[in-house]
């Protein structure tokens, strides 16, 4: 193994959870990112922080359940602070069956009554006369995490540069005995053709009468909502998904269909005061599954989609396996020559 | 067979295009079900922009008919609007005309709807309104020019079936020579097959895919249903009685012992 540093190429959730895997294995690390530190320019800073591996069963594949299931202790080891409160699945009565079929796609819950889920959430008593319980799920913080991996980085010797990247081709050019890791996200669709935006939208409201403590999804044939408490009161109402790359503005329309259905959770969300909207494009491929690749010296970790937090961890994991044991991750795509 | 505008579907299945767990499973639910045509929401799928490029693209990729809709507009300006946009984002004259009444039924307005429908005809366009199994609407719709006709089977999303077989009969039985699909509201596969066997020349669904476990597998079972109910109708089934009627002669027959 070569002396010269692995860079790896933007500072989002999958780039500083590779830096932190490398370094771990005893790794040169420079990461390299045109921002200072997270910020709103890129879509981590945007996220949920579910880490909900079961609940996404729902609507992705086993293997996002599995490697998922890995993110809650790694992020606990890096020094991010995890609630492990489990997440709570509730719809309203007309919708009930909605419950059943997300019960049927996942697994590893406990159905609750409505005396449950008012002890387990007493501000949601009486509301709901069932729901799913996920008792080993957990949520963080998304920005705190990203905070700490900086931080960790250079703690543990990494250096990060805060420069345009540039094109990558060159990067490698110039660096011809390092390894480079693309983890761009959507800026890589310049060596990713086949990478689209996935937009989401968000609003991070305060409304400190109300008390969660764990995430809340509620099911709606139209507007599926999730609400994941940041703590005093703050919460993040989440998240459209619409098939497109824009990440200008949140629509009247998203924000009404967000903020309607936390009314319905609870009518108190109609006091909140909203603290900020957000809106991104998720990196995603067509299967909406995550990819590592090869091309050269550049090894490109992208295609998380809505499960940034969830999969950042295995695909680093995955992408240090390779790199120093030479195995070949699970999640490896071969683009023809 | 009649024809939507002078074209003959390869396929009577209409396939929509929203809610799938991923962009390959659609494809994969196209692909296994060979369905026809592929209805596309500009609102709802990727709001008003140019930036679901990636997803017109693949959508065009599928090779099949292009419907673009309407879907989750509420007024007759919004529907103009939107149809002008999908005439030039893809390049059809074909319009599924949606104006919702209400949000929480997603019933169509069938008031706007003609209104709408009459705009986009004189400017050129084929429209296929969505609409329920009302006969006096359906007329009204073909005097505004459209020669498709659209009526519900339940309401979007419900997984119903036919709500209203005898209106659906009556329908059919009343334009001879109108192309008629149902459109919304089914959940299995037989129902689409009894859509079919009413003489409904397609069936256009979204939801009982893509929600499906295995979106992919439905899919092409929905397009065996539709194909077996077409068959079916074609056959001339044979009339329903009150009473029992043996296929073997009974004379002869110690059927009284």
């Amino acid at each position: 193994m070569s002396k010269a540093p692995v860079i790896i190429a933007g500072s989002g959730v999958a780039g500083l959870c590779a830096a932190t895997e490398l370094l771990s294995r005893g790794m040169t690390v420079e990461l390299v990112d045109r921002a200072e530190k997270a910020g709103p320019h890129g879509c981590s800073w945007w996220a949920g922080g579910m880490l909900a591996p079961w609940c996404e069963g729902e609507s992705t594949e086993e293997i996002v359940v599995r490697l998922g299931t890995e993110s809650i202790d790694w992020w606990e080891k890096s020094g991010v602070q995890v609630t492990r409160n489990g997440s709570l699945v509730v719809a309203l009565g007309r919708d009930r069956n909605e419950l059943k079929r997300f019960g049927r796609r996942t697994g590893n819950f406990r159905e609750v009554d409505a005396s449950r889920i008012g002890e387990l959430e007493p501000d949601m008593e009486g509301k709901f006369s069932s729901g799913l319980y996920f008792p080993d799920e957990a949520h963080i913080s998304p920005r705190d995490a990203l905070r700490v991996l900086e931080q960790n980085l250079t703690g543990k010797g990494g250096t990060f540069t805060n420069r345009e990247i540039g094109s990558l081709e060159e990067l490698a050019d110039q660096n011809p005995d390092s390894l480079i890791v693309d983890c761009r996200g959507l800026e890589a669709k310049d060596r990713l053709p086949d990478l689209r935006g996935v937009k989401g939208e968000m609003l991070i409201l305060s409304c400190p009468e109300i008390r969660l403590s764990r995430p809340v999804r509620l099911l709606h044939p139209r507007i599926p909502l999730y609400i994941v408490p940041r703590g005093d009161g703050v919460y993040m109402l989440g998240a459209t998904q619409l098939e497109s790359g824009n990440r200008s503005r949140i629509s009247a329309r998203s924000m009404l269909e967000l903020l309607s259905a936390a009314y319905a959770l609870n009518p108190a969300f109609g006091e909140a005061e909203i603290l900020e909207t957000g809106v991104d494009a998720r990196p995603a491929f067509p299967d909406n599954l995550p990819r590592i690749s090869r091309s050269g010296n550049i090894i490109s970790l992208n295609g998380l989609f809505r499960h940034g937090y969830l999969l950042a961890p295995a695909m680093a994991r995955m992408l240090g396996e390779y790199i120093c044991d030479n195995k070949k991750p699970e999640v490896w795509h071969e683009y023809p020559a | 067979m009649r024809e939507f505008y002078g074209t003959s579907l390869p396929n009577p299945l209409m396939l929509g295009t929203a809610q799938y767990p991923s962009p390959a499973i659609l494809a994969d639910a196209f692909r296994r079900s060979g369905a026809g045509v592929a209805t596309v929401s500009l609102r709802r799928e990727s709001g008003t922009d140019r930036a679901g490029q990636e997803f017109w693209k693949l959508i065009n990729d599928l090779g099949v008919l292009v419907l673009p809709n309407t879907a989750g507009c509420h007024s007759v300006k919004e529907a103009v609007t939107t149809a002008h946009m999908a005439r030039e984002m893809f390049d059809t004259k074909w319009i599924k005309l949606e104006v919702i009444g209400e949000d929480d039924t997603l019933q169509p307005d069938v008031f706007g709807l003609v209104e709408a429908a009459k705009i986009l005809t004189d400017e050129g366009f084929q429209v296929f309104p969505y609409t329920t199994e009302d006969l006096v609407v359906a007329d009204k719709l073909l005097n505004a020019g459209c020669e498709v006709l659209m009526p519900w089977g339940a309401p979007i999303g419900s997984g119903l079936g036919l709500n209203n077989v005898f209106g659906l009969r009556a329908m059919r039985a009343h334009f001879p020579d109108v192309p008629l699909v149902v459109d919304a509201g089914l959940g299995l596969p037989s129902h689409a097959a009894a859509a079919m066997e009413l003489g409904y020349d397609a069936v256009l669904l979204n939801t009982a895919v893509a929600k499906a476990g295995d979106p992919a597998a439905m899919a092409e079972a929905f397009s065996k249903a539709i194909e077996a109910g077409k068959i079916a109708h074609d056959s001339d089934p044979m009339e329903i009685r009150d009473m029992a009627s043996p296929s073997t002669p009974v004379i002869g027959k110690a059927f009284l012992s």
